[in-house]
């Protein structure tokens, strides 16, 4: 398949960044997204020109790194998929595609594709963790737990904190990310102890990091890869009318 | 950090708002709607709500209040969020995102300015020049509120304004009502999509309760 691809470039933060225009060639519909991106670098590269930066680890859709805006859909237009496993196939031969950052204040551009999401890091290091006793290794079976709790704690520990949520938000909001780990804690009885010293310390750094407030839009929900849901928001803001009693 | 200048804490804060907004709305329609009972059924009623003066002041300023606290907030939070997504895609696309949601402060705006206009209209009478109902007592002498109500809305001028603002009314209703239980966390998955065809009912029952009345008076159904 042959691509035309409109790709944001910047050199770093604080420079003005624009759309500029890059042909794809024979690119196999096999392909991952970013493979063909890795086509076109490689080009790049051997025409002595800058290739493109974008974020990338696994490429298996566990890691959270990959971050791409593609046709104004973070993660593009396959729904639950990851950029990284994201295939051509799901294109057409001379498709247009834009490829953008993730957008929000809270996640300042590094260098082209690739933005700064470690305000996601601090928001877990202000409560997203439970205080025990080092030492031996419990007993698996110590403590029950309901099926049904473990299960809503294993669906909400999906996030793989990849930010296309922040992305996804006309606002900027980190509330999903946020409630998908309150709300991985909270339903665990290890978690529970913690659970209103936890929801106000994490939604206040949410705040000082400068994401924006939910206006239950759900446009988050319809862009996250692990399908984490926005009735977790509804449990987050639960979490955090209970913990003011 | 205090309840109000947190993040949920604001919301929340929006949502009793205006669920107090909500239920206030169904309160003036019942009340309205004694118009279909003709100048027996509203002046009567006008009467009784003006006949003791400290509930009626305490009632419009505690309402107030309320309204302001809301508005407050609408505009602070709509503020907030353009400042944390400074720069949107170069494709525009929502998923899920609706009209209505999306323009909760344009809707919430123009209720604002219909509120004002309506306070100067029925409850001042300043823009009702041509009939003030507290100088023309009915039969019984008491302010005839049958008529001044008819005469405003048999001009379409002012029939149309009511059905504007009532459509912006409608609109906002539809994404507030629902957005109320998954501010409180009153939401689920089994809940959702309930709760969102129960805003939907809501805001259709009080648009359509209200738009009758402008509606009958325009289509001769109630007239003097
Ligand atoms: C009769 C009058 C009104 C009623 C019944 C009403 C009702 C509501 C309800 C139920 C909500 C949902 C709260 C939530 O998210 O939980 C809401 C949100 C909102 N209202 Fe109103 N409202 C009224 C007037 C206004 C006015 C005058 C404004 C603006 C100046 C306004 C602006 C907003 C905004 C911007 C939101 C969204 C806030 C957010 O989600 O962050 N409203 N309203
Ligand atoms: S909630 Fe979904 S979209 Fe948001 S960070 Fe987690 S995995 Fe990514
Ligand atoms: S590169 Fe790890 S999730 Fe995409």
């Amino acid at each position: 398949m042959n691509l035309t691809l409109f790709v944001w470039r910047q050199r770093d933060k604080d420079s003005q960044g624009k759309l500029e225009e890059y042909k794809a060639h024979d690119i196999s519909p096999d392909m991952s997204f970013l493979e063909m991106l890795d086509v076109v670098n490689e080009r790049l590269i051997k025409e002595g020109k800058e290739p493109i930066a974008f974020d990338h680890d696994c490429r298996e859709g566990i890691c959270g790194m990959c971050s791409q805006v593609i046709n104004g859909i973070p993660h593009g237009p396959q729904g639950k998929t990851t950029v990284c496993q994201l295939h051509m196939r799901h294109f057409k031969d001379g498709d247009r595609i834009y490829i953008e950052p993730w957008r929000a204040r809270a996640f300042p551009i590094i260098k082209d594709l690739i933005v700064d999401r470690s305000a996601l890091d601090r928001i877990i290091q202000a409560g997203g963790y439970v205080s025990v006793h080092t030492g031996g290794v419990p007993d698996a079976n110590a403590i029950l737990i309901p099926k049904p709790d473990a299960d809503t704690a294993m669906d909400a520990a999906e996030c793989i904190g990849c930010g296309a949520c922040v992305a996804a938000c006309p606002n900027g909001s980190a509330m999903l990310f946020t409630a998908a780990k309150v709300t991985h804690l909270a339903m665990l009885p290890q978690g529970k102890v913690e659970a209103a010293r936890r929801v106000c310390l994490m939604t206040e750094q949410m705040l000082k990091e400068g994401f924006g407030n939910c206006t239950n839009h759900y446009e988050c929900q319809a862009a996250c890869p692990k399908g984490i849901k926005v009735s977790f928001i509804a449990k987050l803001n639960r979490e955090f009318i209970k913990a003011q009693f | 950090m205090r309840f109000i200048d947190t993040s949920i804490g604001k919301k929340v804060i929006m949502a009793v708002t205006g669920i107090a907004l909500v239920k206030f709305l169904f309160i003036h329609l019942i009340g309205n709607s004694t118009i279909f009972l003709g100048p027996e059924g509203i002046n009567a009623y006008a009467k009784g709500l003006h006949s003791l003066p400290p509930i009626v002041w305490g009632f419009r300023l505690i309402m107030l209040l309320i309204f302001g606290i809301h508005i407050y907030f609408a505009v602070q939070l709509t503020l907030d969020n353009k400042k944390a997504k400074p720069i949107g895609y170069s494709v525009d696309k929502n998923l899920a995102a609706t009209f209505s949601g999306k323009t909760m402060i344009w809707t919430g705006l123009i209720i604002l300015g219909f509120v004002i206009y309506h306070l100067l209209h029925f409850t001042l009478q300043i823009t009702s020049p041509y009939f003030i109902a507290s100088s023309h007592p009915d039969n019984f002498g008491r302010p005839d509120v049958f008529k001044m109500v008819i005469l405003s809305f048999q001009k379409i001028s002012i029939a149309l304004i009511y059905a504007l603002s009532i459509t912006a009314l409608a609109l906002h209703l539809s994404h507030g009502v629902q957005s109320i239980f998954q501010t409180l966390g009153l939401n689920g998955d089994y809940l959702m999509p309930k709760i969102k065809a129960l805003g939907l009912a809501l805001a259709l029952i009080l648009s359509i309760g209200y738009l009758s009345i402008p509606a009958a008076i325009q289509l001769g159904i109630i007239s003097l």
